[in-house]
């Protein structure tokens, strides 16, 4: 997210328009990115510092923007139907 | 001198900056972002653009190719590098230089000439200026909004590090109307506006722009 501090012409434009559409209410607005990282196995301490470390090195710059890291488990794999018996 | 020009993928003002580069008396090198090497150069220019389609945000992605590994290393030793445009968005992100560039205040891209002021004449980019001097050239943004915290900007403010300032009305949002910062040892100079546009009276709004490239000479050979 960008730090408080730090103008966000862009959530300026969403709070500009809300109001357009009928929607009331909301005093201020700051966009951000969501990048979901998918990894292989179990999420230890260290593969959690080094996604962190992804975070403060590429993903995000810290002059500008903070971040947080939040891990969420996959939905167990949607089966996959086989083709062949599907159309027995 | 032998001036380096880095072309990354998206890179746009690169042939004008090698351009600028000889117009200046100077020889021009292109260098490659993929390459580990700056081929001897005396100086890099890292041109303006949209270098990987600005994705993710402006530099972040060039600031990782290999070409940078060897331009940090340069710039620490006191070679003179000059970041344009995209380039400062690159030197910024690489934490060559303070702050960061966001989107315009307003919005919209921005593309016209600008006034600016010369304030720090002590860089090797801009040895040939008269401190102070006001200068015409094109500006061409949508994330030239120069930020830092306050205590950034008072020490870089403090420190004369202010390179150049915007006149006649601020075109992007920019803090303090600055326009181009240097680093603590002076070498390194980013600049939003693009010098480069203007060395030559047939194209763009004068020669203004032709003393980045002349003060190289002056600085270094002295």
């Amino acid at each position: 997210m960008p730090k408080p501090e730090i103008l966000d012409p862009q959530g300026k434009a969403v709070l500009g328009a809300l109001p357009r559409l009928g929607f009331s209410g909301v005093t201020d607005v700051r966009q951000g990115k969501r990048f979901e990282l998918e990894v292989d196995g179990e999420i230890t301490a260290e593969v959690l510092e080094q996604v962190r470390q992804m975070a403060a090195t590429l993903l995000s710059n810290p002059v500008i923007e903070d971040f947080t890291v939040a891990i969420e488990t996959v939905p167990a794999a949607v089966s996959v139907v086989d083709p062949a018996e599907s159309r027995s | 001198m032998k001036v380096g020009v880095v072309t990354f993928p998206g890179s746009l003002d690169d042939v004008d900056a090698q351009r600028a580069v000889r117009v200046a008396g100077h020889e021009a090198l292109a260098l490659w972002h993929g390459d580990h090497d700056l081929r001897g150069v005396d100086a890099v220019i890292l041109p303006g653009g949209f270098s990987y389609g600005d994705y993710l945000r402006c530099g972040a992605i060039s600031r990782f190719s290999p070409v940078m590994t060897e331009v940090v290393e340069a710039a620490g030793r006191g070679m003179p590098v000059l970041g344009i445009c995209n380039g400062f968005q690159i030197l910024c992100e690489s934490h060559l230089l303070p702050g960061a560039l966001i989107r315009n205040d307003h919005r919209r891209f921005v593309c016209r000439d600008q006034r600016l002021r010369i304030e720090d004449t002590d860089t090797p980019w801009t040895a040939a200026y008269a401190p102070g001097a006001e200068i015409t050239v094109p500006l061409k943004n949508g994330e030239g909004g120069f930020v830092a915290d306050a205590e950034t900007l008072d020490r870089i403010e403090g420190e004369g590090r202010v390179v150049a300032r915007y006149l006649d009305g601020n075109p992007n949002g920019s803090l303090r109307d600055i326009a181009g910062v240097t680093n603590e040892r002076g070498n390194v100079v980013g600049l939003m506006p693009h010098p480069e546009h203007a060395v030559e009276d047939l194209t763009g709004p004068g020669t203004d722009g032709l003393g980045f490239f002349v003060s190289l000479a002056e600085r270094v050979l002295a």
